[in-house]
């Protein structure tokens, strides 16, 4: 079987050597790192060591890492965690301020608190390149703030969107929240090892990252939590990560994370640079090859962090992204039609609804998205197969339009 | 050939699939997504083809090895098939929407996409069998296994259609084969029960779901001479030939159980008489079709009296009825539009103005028609639907 072109970098990356070295050494050993004795004690270490680079890396105090199982997991500990602990301090407290572009992982969280625990969701709008508007997140903090019994229980918004690679003024949203007194959580799977993300810096209360985002290994990832801020545990047990998180550390996953991010961060300068001179070629390509089709999301060709440097989101009128992953797929190049979904129905993006396109273009997307592993071969592979997909794409048509074959029923 | 097999996640479109497969022909499955429930941000939501099916399609193809996707015809689905649904029953008709998907669906849509993404053909589960004359043209034939055959449902393809389909469960013997090839296969649907009913009622309840979608208003159900013999909830709801669930509060003069005769929507009326009422004679269907060249003696066009010859045939008017002997003739109606007369041998029970019923020389499929209007031995009039 031929080598695929792997373009799918924002739904899972390739481990990095770094990461893959300390995976297979820790998988050889075992050791509980709550455990008292020798073997324990040398898994504990492990993941202190591994606790103290993540923070390095990402930014923060080690003691405000909160290893996780990944992305989703950290979103949901910290949303519905927060959430209960501020509701708990004053009832009143029952808003949640969300950009409707938001992943599942805390889209389905805060719709979840919605429905069952009686939180009300404020929209953020976002303009048509899928920035959220300040001064709509200004007006509602603000008039929440005249009440005299302020009702927003906490806002959140995610750094950069996995779909469409818009990079969000996070440092604007956490000084006008904070001017609130209200905490921010903001969901950096997508822009952590990829753009300088420093949970310092940024002066959130809580952060999510991902391990397989950034060349390490699936069901890892952490809440990067402030030592101040109080969230109500999900998930109940032994206790692990401060009280706040359960279940038995996975020595291995956690030092293979580590490296990754320590690998990332480390090379984000170049790495950054390289990649964001290959998505010009490659949104250059495609322009050139199929003019019609509009690239989504902040256009930023210098890379001055307006969007994630390897991500490429098209739109390309008159087809279904279904089709042309298809037939690219087909062409042995892996894309996406943006976010993957466990039943794989393929439905119109919340997030480019969201920015304002109709159904119908949002039907037409896809997205290309680069990473560490990515070449200029990878490239020239997509743009080369492009244009006979997209004119074969065009000719299946729109889900939607009525069959051209006729039929008994077609006769009157 | 590049072959779509349609994956429906039951065992028997995961066999026919495999077969494809192995014949050595360039598979793709792909599952398709017909319904879907708003107002929620969730992608996966879907009120049938449930998700658990799309994973059992998913599984069967990872095994098979074959590349699988899931494709959105919710929308066409809508208009074509549950649209049309409550449409033919507003209008006091009973469709059949399996043969509406299989129709506009499955081998309009998706043949259309598939063939438009560089396909030959879309495989399908069904029971019926293809074949070709010496000229090329195809023929729609039955199953070998009578039981399982679903010729009827597909009596709907046009010879176009068919020039795409395959069919590789043809020739199976049996139901239990196909499964006992699906467990050998290591395909782990093999145990999977079949589907029956309306997948888009998922409850099975026809009449409540059409309670939801029609206004039903309350009104009488009268005899055969139109005295009032008791009151309904809303005449849409019911099927010509239908017994349970009348309520009547007068008995009938013999005693003995009385069944749905005849609906009229405009006039919110049900019509009820003794079983031997519904004895039908005669039929007139519209929505003609051919499944394949039609017989030499349907040629209507070149007849000036726009009445073709007889042909004798084999009339079926549901899923797994039993054929009736019968003679065909087409006939021109004012706007030139093709209309299938059925003459039936020996009368037939339970015909509904909608059904559809799909005439057969021998095995072979030769067309359908959607019944328009059926005569009864007994009754003065026709049963014509109120359209």
């Amino acid at each position: 079987m031929k080598q695929s072109v792997y373009l799918d970098h924002a739904a899972t990356t390739p481990l990095v050597a770094e990461a893959m070295a300390v995976l297979t050494e820790e998988l050889s050993r075992s050791g509980n790192p709550s455990s008292l004795h020798g073997s324990g004690r040398r898994a504990r270490r492990v993941v202190e060591d591994a606790r103290e680079a993540l923070a390095a890396a990402a930014g923060a105090h080690p003691s405000e890492v909160i290893f996780t199982s990944g992305g989703t997991e950290a979103d949901n500990l910290a949303l519905k965690g927060l959430y209960w602990a501020r509701r708990a301090a004053d009832p009143r407290r029952n808003k949640i301020l969300v950009p409707a572009i938001e992943h599942h992982a805390v889209a389905d969280t805060v719709e979840w608190l919605a429905a069952h625990e009686g939180a009300e969701l404020v929209d953020i709008p976002v303009d048509a390149d899928g920035v959220v508007s300040l001064d709509a997140l200004r007006t509602e903090l603000e008039a929440d703030a005249a009440l005299e019994q302020p009702r927003i229980a906490l806002v959140t918004v995610m750094w950069a969107n996995n779909e469409v690679g818009t990079v969000e003024p996070i440092a604007d949203v956490v000084e006008m929240a904070h001017g609130c007194s209200v905490p921010v959580h903001s969901d950096a799977v997508q822009a952590f090892g990829s753009i300088p993300v420093s949970f310092a810096a940024s002066g959130l209360d809580s952060m999510a990252i991902s391990g397989h985002k950034i060349g390490g290994p699936v069901g890892v990832g952490a809440l990067l939590l402030g030592r101040s801020v109080a969230v109500t545990p999900v998930q109940h047990g032994g206790g692990q990560e401060r009280d706040v998180r359960s279940g038995t550390l996975d020595t291995a996953s956690i030092a293979a994370f580590a490296a990754a991010a320590t690998a990332a961060v480390d090379h984000l300068p170049a790495e950054s640079a390289r990649i964001a001179a290959l998505r010009q070629r490659l949104t250059e390509g495609v322009a050139a090859a199929v003019p019609e089709a509009r690239l989504r999301g902040r256009p930023d060709p210098e890379n001055d962090g307006g969007r994630l440097p390897g991500n490429a989101h098209f739109t390309f009128p008159g087809c279904e992204g279904d089709s042309l992953l298809f037939l690219l797929d087909a062409a042995g190049i892996e894309t996406s039609t943006g976010s993957a979904c466990t039943a794989g129905v393929p439905r119109p993006s919340h997030v480019l609804l969201a920015m304002g396109l109709d159904e119908d273009t949002a039907r037409g997307v896809q997205r290309f998205s680069l990473g560490h592993s990515s070449s200029e071969a990878d490239v020239d592979a997509l743009l080369a197969a492009l244009p006979e997909a997209y004119t074969r794409a065009k000719q299946a048509g729109m889900a939607g339009h009525m069959s051209s074959i006729r039929t008994a029923g077609t006769g009157r | 050939m590049r072959v779509l097999a349609a994956m429906s996640g039951g065992v028997d479109s995961a066999v026919a699939a495999a077969r494809a497969v192995e014949a050595g022909h360039d598979v793709v499955g792909v599952h398709l997504a017909l319904s879907r429930m708003p107002g929620t941000l969730r992608t996966g939501s879907r009120g049938c083809c449930t998700i658990e099916d799309s994973r059992d399609a998913w599984r069967a193809c990872d095994i098979l090895g074959i590349p699988y996707y899931v494709w959105d015809f919710s929308e066409r689905f809508k208009e074509d098939v549950v649209d049309d649904f409550i449409a033919e029953y507003a209008a006091g008709r009973t469709p059949n929407p399996c043969m509406r998907c299989n129709e506009r669906i499955k081998f309009a849509a998706l043949l259309e996409k598939a063939i438009a993404l560089g396909f030959d053909a879309v495989c399908t589960g069904h029971y019926a069998t293809v074949i070709e004359d010496d000229d090329g043209n195809r023929e729609l034939h039955r199953a070998a296994d009578w039981a399982k055959d679903q010729s009827y449902v597909l009596g709907v393809l046009t010879g176009e259609q068919l020039r795409h389909s395959m069919f590789p469960l043809a020739a199976t013997p049996s139901k239990a084969e196909v499964r006992a090839e699906a467990e050998q296969r290591g395909l782990s649907v093999a145990k999977k029960p079949d589907s029956h009913d309306i997948c888009f009622i998922p409850d099975g309840d026809t009449r409540g779901w059409l309670a939801e979608q029609i206004e039903m208003r309350e009104g009488d159900v009268v005899d055969d001479s139109g005295s009032k013999v008791g009151s309904h909830e809303g005449a849409n709801a019911f099927t010509v030939g239908q017994r349970r669930g009348l309520n009547l509060g007068t008995p009938a003069p013999d005693g003995k159980p009385r069944f749905v005769l005849e609906v009229r929507p405009k006039e919110n009326e049900v019509v009820v008489g003794p079983e031997r009422m519904l004895n039908i004679d005669l039929m007139r269907g519209i929505k003609v079709s051919w499944c394949g060249l039609p017989p030499a003696e349907a040629d209507v066009l070149s007849r000036t009296d726009r009445v073709s010859a007889e042909f004798d045939c084999r009339a079926q008017v549901r899923a797994h009825g039993d054929p009736v002997a019968a003679t065909g003739r087409v006939e021109l109606d004012d706007a030139g539009l093709e209309e299938l007369v059925v003459t039936l041998v020996e009368p037939m029970r339970g015909v509904a103005p909608g059904q559809t019923v799909v005439i057969y020389q021998g095995t072979r499929v030769l067309g359908q028609a959607t019944i328009d209007s059926a005569r009864s031995t007994e009754r003065a009039g026709a049963v014509t639907a109120a359209g």
